[in-house]
């Protein structure tokens, strides 16, 4: 995901001099080609994450397009009250790009890893939050990020994850993507998770159940119109993401289907936690509780 | 046209009607900076068009300690910004004036402040981006003193050097109070122009109600570094009672203060009707 965001992002700054990289020294070697082309649209502000956030919300002021880079962690929690005051209160026209999203630096640790950022940024009002899963979907994020004037969250992975995306398609910020078809169950995923959701799916339906899977990559705003018809077409509803279950994408779900009125079976896989334990993003992944054996689980427990 | 002195007796006359309407806010730290915001915008340092206040070639004032709003409301309706008397509505509902000054809602009104150490590193977005884009604005950022105890101030304090920003210039209206008690009771400042010195400011320190010499700190420029200027000042100037004494941080006079303040400052029964 990295690398097509980069790709992305110096397509735009080639196309559109406003555009302009901020770091807090997050990037070495990966913004190499964009700063070599383009030093004049890139600055490296040091570990300073609110002054990151602050300097692109006063840049934005002035017509430039920033898009400020660091872990998301760091982002979404150190700079919380300049996204707060300077970005979303000023409606400042300032993209916010988190790599790292939930656990997948994954050896790092929980200091490293963004289970909470949604949390915190999604009440934010004026904020557009988008996750996407694969890829693909980073350059289609990337561009509408662009063309959305006002604040962007952007949460990227990192440089691992495979493409989901068998074709091209028509990506819309707030309008989820439904990638399986299927009437039994919906699952709803987002970023890093879906290709296990995926997996899983493709694995049952040899057992005759029929699994929807909805990517819902912008999870502000929230595309209650897909999960509506979710509750109505397959009654049953799981969501996964790499977050807690405390508000992220399980929140912003359980809130559409209650707020609708009509009872469904409906189970949330996420973190409950601080995330725990060390390895490979699939082991972490098991240990805390996200893992596919754990999404195995879920669905035999929803489908009883 | 009126001299500096007479403007600035007038926004502090202003400052105190408008918390009479308002029934309170932040007297002591609006009094403190009434002078340094009053040379600002009535001794030709400012370049501003109340007819634009998006004008392009304009100055960027910004106020990181909002709670100091009062000032900047009275300077921007003295200017011409909007009807003075559309600030005896402040903080009721209706009114697009509250405690801490909005951008895009109040004309003139440069940055959304009020959390303390914002301001800075905002400006600094401003000043960078205007200097890239090589056009001549400058940009000036008031800070409290007590609002340098929050780091984020520190992270623009390194930024502002790094980025050779001569087009910015921070005030610090230093009165030596905050919410509480005394700064130096509650956190070292001093040294505190060695403190700015060292990290590669221009650093001036003045008598922040001395009209010369706010005007001369404010229109020195040095090449490729930004400038700092420590205005020494006394919270509550202009009120006898309200100078140097911490309670005035938030506090409306009771009815044997009142006479004295309307005395002091020059304000009718007229004025406050």
């Amino acid at each position: 995901m990295r690398t097509a965001y980069l790709d992305t992002l110096y397509e735009l700054a080639q196309k559109d001099k406003r555009v302009f990289a901020l770091l807090a020294d997050n990037g070495i070697i990966v913004y190499d080609k964009y700063q070599k082309s383009f030093p004049n649209q890139y600055l490296n502000l040091g570990i300073s994450e609110a002054n990151m956030v602050a300097v692109a919300a006063g840049m934005a002021n002035q017509g430039k397009i920033p898009f400020a880079y660091t872990i998301g962690v760091f982002l979404a929690f150190r700079a919380l009250e300049f996204i707060r005051n300077d970005v979303c209160l000023q409606n400042q026209n300032v993209k916010l790009i988190g790599t790292g999203a939930g656990m997948i630096y994954s050896e790092l640790g929980p200091t490293h890893h963004a289970t909470e950022d949604l949390g915190g940024l999604r009440a934010l009002p004026n904020l557009q939050i988008i996750t996407p899963a694969s890829p693909m979907e980073v350059r289609k994020a990337a561009f509408a990020a662009y063309e959305h004037v006002g604040p962007v969250y952007l949460r990227l992975g990192t440089n691992r994850e495979p493409e989901i995306y068998m074709e091209d398609y028509d990506f819309q910020i707030g309008k989820a993507v439904t990638v399986r078809e299927g009437n039994d169950l919906t699952i709803v995923g987002m970023g890093t998770v879906l290709p296990d959701i995926l997996e899983v799916a493709d694995q049952i339906k040899e057992d005759g159940i029929g699994i929807r899977v909805i990517n819902m990559h912008t999870i502000k705003p929230l595309d209650q119109e897909v999960l509506i018809k979710a509750v109505e077409e397959t009654g049953k509803i799981i969501t996964v993401e790499d977050h807690n279950i405390i508000g992220g994408l399980g929140s912003a779900v359980s809130e559409v289907i209650a707020e609708y009125g009509k009872a469904v079976r409906f189970k949330r896989l996420g973190l409950r936690e601080f995330s725990h334990g060390y390895g490979t993003y699939e082991e972490v992944k098991n240990q805390n509780g996200i893992g596919q054996a754990c999404l195995k689980e879920a669905i035999q427990i929803v489908m009883k | 046209m009126e001299s500096i002195q007479e403007n600035a007796k007038e926004i502090r006359k202003s400052i105190y009607r408008i918390a009479h309407h308002a029934g309170g806010g932040h007297m002591g730290a609006a009094f403190s900076a009434a002078d340094i915001i009053s040379v600002l915008y009535f001794d030709d340092v400012l370049h501003y068009d109340p007819q634009n206040p998006e004008w392009e070639d304009r100055d960027y004032f910004i106020l990181s300690k909002g709670h100091a709003s009062y000032a900047l409301y009275a300077a921007l309706a003295k200017a011409g910004f909007f009807p003075e008397e559309e600030l005896l509505s402040v903080g009721q509902p209706g009114s697009r004036f509250g405690g801490h000054p909005k951008i895009h809602e109040i004309p003139g009104v440069e940055a959304s402040t009020g959390a303390l150490g914002h301001g800075l590193s905002f400006g600094i977005g401003i000043s960078y981006a205007n200097k890239i884009d090589g056009k001549a604005n400058h940009t000036y950022v008031v800070l409290g003193d007590g609002e340098c105890q929050e780091g984020s101030v520190w992270e623009g304090a390194l930024s502002a050097p790094t980025l050779e920003l001569d087009n910015l210039t921070a005030i610090i209206d230093h009165n030596k109070l905050q919410g509480m008690d005394n700064v130096e009771n509650i956190v070292h400042l001093k040294p505190f122009g060695d403190k700015w010195r060292s990290f590669g400011w221009n650093v001036l320190e003045i008598d922040g109600h001395n009209y010369h010499e706010i005007k001369k700190a404010l229109l020195t420029r040095m090449d490729t570094k930004p400038t700092l200027i420590i205005a020494n000042t006394i919270k509550g100037k202009g009120v006898s009672f309200m100078e140097g004494v911490p309670i005035w941080h938030y506090r409306m006079p009771n009815q044997q203060e009142l006479p004295v303040l309307m005395t002091e400052l020059g304000l009718t029964e007229k004025d406050l009707a």
